[in-house]
């Protein structure tokens, strides 16, 4: 009763920046002459935005986006060059920020150990990324759509666990009070000094899923994806390659989640909730699996959205509370017109635009 | 049976044992040191009784999503919505009309007709797509979830059972001994949770009669094994993916009246239900209905005593056993292949 590989169809993935089809001439020019225009643009734009933009923007549109975008990262990782959908991302994610409200300080004074944040990060972060890994050696004992499942039942009764546990959880309060250090003098809760520090580590985390995606074991990554039978033939060992691509995922999102909760200032079972669970691949998908830079765009309508949803909705004549109804008609759309989200929407409006009616092919590289 | 004696003699043995140390436990009079050492019999007795009736309700719910999946694998993870569509409509029945046995009827036809319509126009359309057709069944969850939020806002609903059916009922199970007379104690029980579980064991056994002992049955059973190869012999499969659809979405809407009748209806209760019934699954073994009823039992007890004698490790408990399940049999305990 084996399942094909669901997501090899609608999953295939062409790496960033078309390394694949790199010309004579494209492969004489150094690295950063490589870097599409439009990247340089964005970069220079993200950097000077704390002139430009209010404080809220800073922090409720672009401090959300650039974390959960972050653990819809690690879900794209998993998915687009795994072939493995991992529902249980945001899960990984709370279980960093309880740790580090659990080891570190905050209002729950019983519960917590009060260690500085040089202890209590690190070792939020090990604790992150051996949850991540030991799920991982449990979903790939199974394969396919399976992984969908098992995922989803350990994100709920991680949830449910955590609603009930009052001795390490603090039940269904959780924590609040839990404040970044105050290093170098800054406080890391001001909306520009927040924006920073979360650019920063979306943008590493960017970088490292490209930089992982084109080594060898992202390549034979995504040599297991397409066809497992085959690479355990060439003797890779197809586990290790998946569970090694789990714990990887689950180190960008614990970094995730300790911004979180610093964001927020408070973690509770609801920030792994069914609801913020199912959110994170719906930002993933709506983004688009193919490519890293899918879940962050993913990441900012999702949010943008949610800012403005009641706007939105009372200009359609809806009452303002009917979000859920909104993002679920979105995904939706998307997942019936445009399995590769909003990015695969795009590259094909481009692609038509640049075939020759002639011969019916794609004209050039991308 | 006698295969799996000759083939596990160890594991055999172990399970015979702890079925027989469970019958014990249930019909035998406890002595002094093992109260002492769990408490009341009641206590155990009434856990075993929640956790029986209970599977019950997960094998109604289970054994749709399980039939499902193994004729079309369609994961559909709005299972739990239609769960919970189907206690909507069965409280507003009941409570407008009157008639509790009338809510079973009108909630499977209307959630029948909610699977008919899903099949016919969502998931045909990207039939062999599984992960699309996963992703689709999440949306569709989303905005059930929403739209039933909508409607019949946040407030808990409970469905009342008629007079006939209200009240304990004199079981033939001892719980202990009067210490002044000698007489034996038995135990009360909810007659409606007891005529519950005897329909779900009626439904359950009629599936099992439906699927192996019938031509409908048979085309199914056959689906599942080779879905191309049965279309190719001409069988109107379509038309089998549709009923089956319809009939698994009306067992789960049939379990939303249930449920509303021993718990509450609310917004949350359909991700409830859906996981138990993925944990039911994965541990019974996909398509299978003696798997879900097997997986069904084992969840229901699990989490009825779990929550009895250690109430912050429950939901550990029943995440334990999918896990041993997992680690040792993959495709579940009832199914094939691996």
């Amino acid at each position: 009763m084996s399942v094909t590989d669901p997501t090899a169809s609608t999953l295939s993935t062409q790496s960033a920046f078309g390394v694949n089809d790199q010309s004579e001439e494209e492969r004489a020019r150094t690295w950063y002459e490589r870097i599409p225009a439009a990247y340089w643009v964005l970069a220079v734009i993200l950097l000077i935005m704390p002139a430009m933009a209010s404080n809220f923007t800073l922090d409720q549109i672009f401090g959300r986006t650039f974390i959960i975008g972050m653990i819809a990262l690690s879900l794209m990782f998993l998915a687009g060059y795994g072939g493995m959908v991992s529902i249980v991302q945001m899960t990984i994610a709370a279980v960093a920020g309880y740790m580090v409200a659990i080891f570190g300080t905050s209002a729950i004074t019983a519960i917590s150990l009060g260690w500085p944040w040089w202890i209590s990060v690190p070792l939020a972060l090990v604790i992150a990324v051996l949850f991540g890994t030991a799920v991982g050696a449990l979903a790939v004992r199974t394969e396919g759509i399976y992984t969908i499942m098992i995922t989803l039942a350990i994100a709920s009764a991680f949830f449910y666990f955590a609603r009930q546990n009052y001795t390490l959880f603090n039940g269904f309060s959780g924590f609040n009070g839990v404040l970044p250090p105050k290093l170098f003098g800054v406080d890391w809760r001001g909306a520009r000094a927040l924006y920073y520090l979360t650019l920063f580590w979306a943008t590493l985390s960017f970088l490292a899923v490209l930089y992982v995606s084109r080594s060898p074991f992202g390549l034979a990554l995504q040599g297991v994806r397409d066809n497992p039978r085959r690479m355990a033939a060439l003797g890779y060992n197809v586990n290790a390659h998946r569970v090694a691509a789990y714990a990887f995922a689950a180190l960008i999102a614990g970094v995730a989640g300790v911004l979180n909760v610093w964001q927020y200032a408070q973690i509770s079972p609801g920030t792994a909730g069914t609801g913020p669970v199912i959110d994170i691949l719906v930002i993933a998908v709506i983004g688009g699996m193919n490519r890293p830079i899918g879940p962050f765009i993913g990441a900012f309508i999702y949010v943008v959205l949610k800012t403005f949803a009641i706007d939105i909705l009372i200009s359609m004549g809806l009452s303002g509370d009917r979000f859920q109804l909104l993002i679920g008609i979105s995904f939706l759309l998307i997942v019936f017109f445009s399995p590769d989200g909003i990015l695969g929407l795009w590259e094909r409006v481009r692609e038509s635009r640049k075939r020759d009616p002639l011969t019916d092919r794609g004209g050039g590289a991308p | 049976m006698r295969s799996f004696i000759d083939r596990r003699p160890v594991w055999s043995l172990i399970i015979f044992c702890g079925v027989a140390f469970l019958l014990w436990m249930i019909f035998s009079v406890w002595p002094a040191w093992l109260i002492d050492l769990i408490g009341r019999k009641k206590v155990f007795l009434n856990a075993v009784f929640n956790g029986v009736t209970l599977g019950g309700l997960y094998f109604l719910v289970a054994s749709g999503f399980t039939l499902i999946f193994g004729l079309m694998r369609n994961v559909n993870l709005a299972h739990g919505s239609l769960y919970l569509l189907g206690g909507y409509v069965g409280y507003w029945v009941a409570s407008t009309t009157g008639f509790w046995l009338l809510a079973f009827p009108v909630a499977f036809i209307v959630v029948g007709a909610v699977g008919v319509f899903l099949q016919i126009f969502v998931f045909r359309r990207m039939e062999g797509d599984d992960l699309r057709q996963t992703l689709v069944t999440i949306g569709i969850s989303i905005i059930m979830a929403d739209l039933m939020l909508w409607a019949f806002g946040g407030d808990f609903y409970n469905i009342n059972p008629p007079s006939w059916l209200g009240g304990p009922v004199e079981t033939f199970f001892v719980t202990g001994v009067k210490r002044s007379s000698g007489d034996l104690i038995f135990m009360k029980y909810p007659i409606v949770r007891l005529v519950i579980f005897a329909a779900a064991v009626v439904i359950g056994v009629g599936m099992w009669l439906l699927l192996n002992r019938t031509q409908i049955g048979m085309l199914i059973r056959a689906g599942v094994d080779d879905r191309d190869m049965l279309a190719a012999t001409g069988a109107r499969i379509q038309l089998v993916f549709v009923g089956v659809f319809a009939f698994g979405a009306g067992l789960a809407g049939l379990a939303g009246v249930v449920g509303g009748t021993f718990q509450t209806i609310a917004p949350g209760e359909d991700i409830r239900f859906l996981l138990a019934s993925l944990v039911v699954v994965i541990v019974g073994g996909m398509g299978s209905i003696t798997g879900a009823a097997i997986g069904a039992l084992i969840i229901g007890l699990a989490e009825q005593i779990g929550s009895v004698y250690f109430p912050t490790y429950a939901v550990v408990l029943t995440f334990l056993i999918m896990v041993v399940v997992l680690a040792f049999r993959p495709q579940g305990l009832m199914g094939r292949g691996g």
